[in-house]
């Protein structure tokens, strides 16, 4: 049935570049069929996002030609895409909180005629009521669920006529029960001979509510199959890709004791969603513990937990255990608290401007950062700081016009350089790192997983939550992988494969579901 | 249905520019400002007919002139000439401007937005005024101090509440510190109307006694130079400036400071507590503008009114930002503002005849200050117009 089908968009190489550095969408060549339901399969930084953002007007392509129902269209402004029937739903959604759903609809459309609410809200029943949407026209968007927002968007898409919809990981942030809500609208809207494409990282829900899947692994277009044809694993090879051999040594050390434990861990984020579930395991010293996911499935508030800076909910549990075996408990205590206690904790974090440094300092004072309270004097001792620099500069090769240059000017690689260095440099018991060598070239790639295979010898717990599989599978000695929020599994990292890891990312295990998944090979 | 694609970039856009050295910057702002002095010069020239030799020796000896003021003529020895000079006048108000200025620093640095030292200065001023007019009979060195002490409180409770409220409910700083203001007005202008009863004025406090005035701490004794008030005044202040400028370079607390201003997330994560960085800094900058209140009724005016700081703490703003928040060079910032202020009221005292009213003065400052701020922006930032070949290229899409 599907091939009787026209493309109603069709994508000819197209190109986008962010910088010269980031080559997003490498020469994309795909069709999109009329009528059809079109998962977009790809990890992280495969360029899903930026390929949907062109058809939706944010984004320009650098290069390529864009088909829309076999017209050359030139897709400059969301605007240009509304008149093109084309609309997005994007992950974080673009609505005023102190309006009501109506209001929200007919922001910004310049129809003939004065403003009529009460038509609108008219035309919005007709709409739920055609696919089965449940929306109130009078609702306020603050009283709102985050699944309500949602079908609002598309309630907001289809008001303005859109024939094509993108969804941005739509179920990311909904229930179960929510989800399957969502699907059987889009199968309504599909029946209505609508065209969706769905961006997602799940692949159940690929298989479940799909006709053809499409495949991007890094920028690069792989595949479309259609969906009946594929199965989770082969679409798991397609998306992470044949595993790469990598030169990076993998040192083994002796001696392992307990370091850290965690247990039960659980938080919510600012918009009361459940971020991180029930997440438990265990980091040993002289091992490096990889910790692999999609990115945004709790990485992030696993390692803030740990470094004092989450607010968990309650029941969980971190006992850091002290090389001379006196166990203390972390939870409930600052950062200052943490170090006071004799625990030396460093932590790499994602965002290194926005939370390891201070962009507007030099070198020399976010050398300080951490113990710039050390002494009784009321005065800051720059003199320590200043070796320290020094020395991160000639060892790492930071390439800085000088030491007092606010760290925001330098390259992204030598920022990284600057913080890793510091947090080296204090001697750790437990190193966390989030994305260490995101941005990074090879050559500087290379000097971090040194540097971490040389804290590992000297005994020091290393979690280093990663995105390069290939990457993870070399370095780790265990891989730990989150799966939206839960652990689904922990691998030994020199007999697990790609596939596995990449089928656990996407899937939680029937079995460990809600369960303590720390079945590691000790 | 049609999607029209004229591929023009837009007329005129900006880019960040390369930053200049620091002699460059100098010299293109002294040179905005002599631009506008002179622009300000031919527009007098042109309007009243005041000849632009005569204005800039005016406005000169309006802000720096060593001649004597009007009601000074009695007066023989030197030191009482230059004390009571247009010279002296400028350095004396620079500092009450420059003590406001400084006190914002620290706020500001933490990007805590403080427009409330309007307030917090009359909070100290009305606090200190309180205990002078209420206990002159102390002990004048026992009296000095408690009213130093109460301004400083009453000037730092006004800089907590909205610190409180920020850190705890994440209001708003600047509508908060600006209301505040109002608050302050408001209680000035109560006791003002309490304490002059049935009297058209407030009139100086303590008059005969000049109890709780700062030289009442060498009544009787003989008026050596070191003993004036007002010198007195600008040494402090002077000192305040340069202990603030090693407190955010040197301390612990100005690190602190730093930081939270950069970014509260990384201040969190190296164990800083945001809340209270916050609350003390504002405490301290609500404090100083209390110690300006508290300095501005014991040295100067001896008396109090809702328009004692006269709008300087909303002057201060302008000058933290024109210094970026350097002391030092909040020093000349304070003073240009102010000697252009003196040097055009000495204008619309001598011509007013010819039109150069209060006003006019104040638009005469206000454009030389344009010239100034608005030369910042061409130092960041390149104009760039829309070169024409785009257009070729918007033809053939």
């Amino acid at each position: 049935m599907e091939n009787k089908r026209t493309p109603v968009i069709q994508l000819k190489g197209i190109t986008k570049r962010f910088g010269t550095k980031v080559l997003a969408n490498d020469n994309i060549t795909m069709d999109i069929l009329d009528g059809e339901v079109l998962a977009l399969l790809g990890e992280n930084g495969s360029g899903k996002t930026t390929l949907l953002n062109m058809l939706s007007g944010i984004y320009y392509p650098d290069s390529g030609e864009i088909y829309v129902k076999g017209r050359r269209v030139s897709i400059k402004s969301p605007h240009d895409a509304f008149l093109l029937g084309i609309g997005m739903i994007h992950q974080h959604f673009k609505l005023v909180n102190v309006f009501t759903a109506t209001e929200n609809i007919v922001l910004g459309l310049k129809e003939k005629g004065g403003l009529d609410l009460k038509a609108a809200a008219n035309r919005i029943r007709e709409i739920c009521d055609e696919y089965g949407f449940d929306v109130n026209p009078n609702q306020k968007v603050y009283d709102m669920t985050v699944s309500q927002k949602q079908t609002l968007e598309i309630v907001k898409a289809l008001y303005r006529g859109a024939d094509i919809l993108i969804l941005d990981e739509p179920t990311a942030v909904l229930t179960p029960q929510e989800t399957e809500k969502l699907f059987s609208v889009i199968r309504n809207m599909q029946a209505a001979g609508k065209t969706i494409i769905i961006i997602t990282h799940k692949l159940q829900e690929v298989l479940a509510i799909s006709d053809r899947v499409a495949i991007l692994r890094k920028g690069e277009y792989i595949a479309t199959v259609k969906t009946s044809e594929a199965t989770v694993s082969s679409l798991t090879e397609m998306m992470v890709g044949k595993s790469v051999g990598l030169n990076i040594e993998r040192p083994e050390v002796k001696e392992r004791s307990l370091r850290l434990k965690v247990s039960g861990l659980s938080c919510r984020n600012a918009d009361n969603i459940e971020v991180l579930k029930d997440v438990s395991f265990e980091a040993y010293s002289g091992e490096i513990l990889g910790v692999a996911g999609i990115s945004g499935c709790g990485q992030k508030e696993m390692l803030e937990a740990i470094a004092g800076l989450q607010k968990l909910e309650p029941g969980a549990e971190i006992t850091y255990t002290h090389p001379s075996g006196e166990t203390e408990t972390l939870i409930g205590k600052s950062p200052k608290q943490i170090r006071k206690m004799g625990v030396s904790l460093s932590f790499v974090p994602e965002d290194r401007l926005g939370m390891g440094l201070v962009g507007g300092m030099g070198m020399v004072d976010n050398m300080l950062l951490k113990d710039y309270n050390r002494g009784p004097s009321p005065l800051t001792d720059k003199k320590p700081s200043k070796e320290l620099a020094e020395r991160i500069h000639d060892e790492l090769g930071v390439v800085t016009p000088s030491l007092s240059t606010p760290v925001r000017m330098l390259s992204g690689g030598n920022v990284q350089k600057v913080l890793v260095g510091r947090e080296l440099a204090s001697a750790p018991t437990v190193l966390m790192t989030a994305y260490a060598v995101r941005g990074l070239d090879i050559n500087t790639s290379y000097v971090i997983y040194d540097l971490l295979n040389e804290q590992k010898q000297k005994g020091v717990a290393v979690i280093f939550v990663g995105e390069e599989l290939d990457v993870l599978l070399a370095l780790s000695d265990r891989i730990l992988v989150l799966c939206g929020g839960r652990i689904s599994g922990i691998l030994d990292a020199r007999t697990a494969t790609k596939e596995q890891v990449g089928y656990l990312m996407t899937n939680i295990p029937e079995a460990e579901e809600g369960g303590n998944a720390d079945d590691s090979q000790k | 249905m049609t999607v029209r694609n004229n591929g023009r970039d837009p007329f005129v856009h900006l880019t960040k520019r390369a930053p200049v050295s620091a002699l460059a910057g100098l010299l293109i702002r002294a040179g905005a400002f002599v631009f506008a002095v002179l622009l300000c010069a031919i527009v007098v020239w042109i309007m009243i007919g005041v000849d632009p030799i005569t204005f800039l020796k005016t406005m000169f000896t309006g802000s720096f002139g060593i001649q004597k003021l009007e009601n000074a003529k009695n007066f023989t020895s030197f030191w009482r000439i230059f004390t009571s000079s247009y010279f002296w006048t400028t350095f004396k108000t620079g500092c009450k401007l420059l003590l406001l200025a400084v006190a914002l620093a620290p706020a500001f640095k933490m990007k805590f937005w403080n427009i409330g030292a309007e307030g917090q200065f009359l909070a100290g001023a009305i606090s200190a005024t309180y205990i002078m007019f209420n206990y002159p009979g102390l002990n004048p060195v026992v009296l000095l101090i408690l009213m130093l002490t109460v301004s400083l409180i009453a000037g730092a409770i006004w800089g907590i509440v909205p610190a409180l409220f920020k850190a705890k409910w994440g209001t708003n700083e600047t509508l908060f510190t600006l209301m505040m203001n109002y608050i302050a007005i408001k209680i000035v202008d109560f006791f003002f109307n309490k304490w002059r009863g049935t009297k058209s004025a407030l009139g100086i406090i303590n008059i005969d006694s000049e109890a709780g005035w700062l030289r009442s701490l060498w009544k009787g004794s003989e008026s050596a130079w070191f003993r004036n008030e007002d010198l007195i005044f600008m040494v402090t202040v002077l000192i305040i400036a340069v202990l603030m400028y090693y407190y955010l370079r040197l301390t612990k607390h100005g690190y602190e400071i730093a930081v939270v201003g950069d970014s509260q997330n990384t201040a969190r994560y190296a164990g800083i507590s945001v809340r209270k960085v916050i609350i003390r800094t504002m405490a301290l900058s609500g404090a100083l503008c209390g110690l300006c209140g508290f300095l501005c009724v014991s040295s100067q005016g001896h008396t109090v009114n809702s328009n004692l700081a006269g709008g300087y703490g909303f002057t201060a703003i302008i000058v933290a930002w024109l210094s970026r928040f350097n002391t030092f060079t909040m020093v000349g910032v304070s003073l240009l503002i102010v000697a252009l202020e003196n040097g055009s009221a000495l204008m619309s005292n001598t011509y007013s005849d010819l039109g150069f009213s209060v006003a006019f003065g104040k638009i005469i400052v206000g454009v030389m200050l344009l010239f100034v701020i608005g030369c910042e922006f061409f130092i960041n930032y390149k104009v760039v117009f829309r070169a024409r070949k785009t257009q070729k290229e918007a033809v053939e899409a």
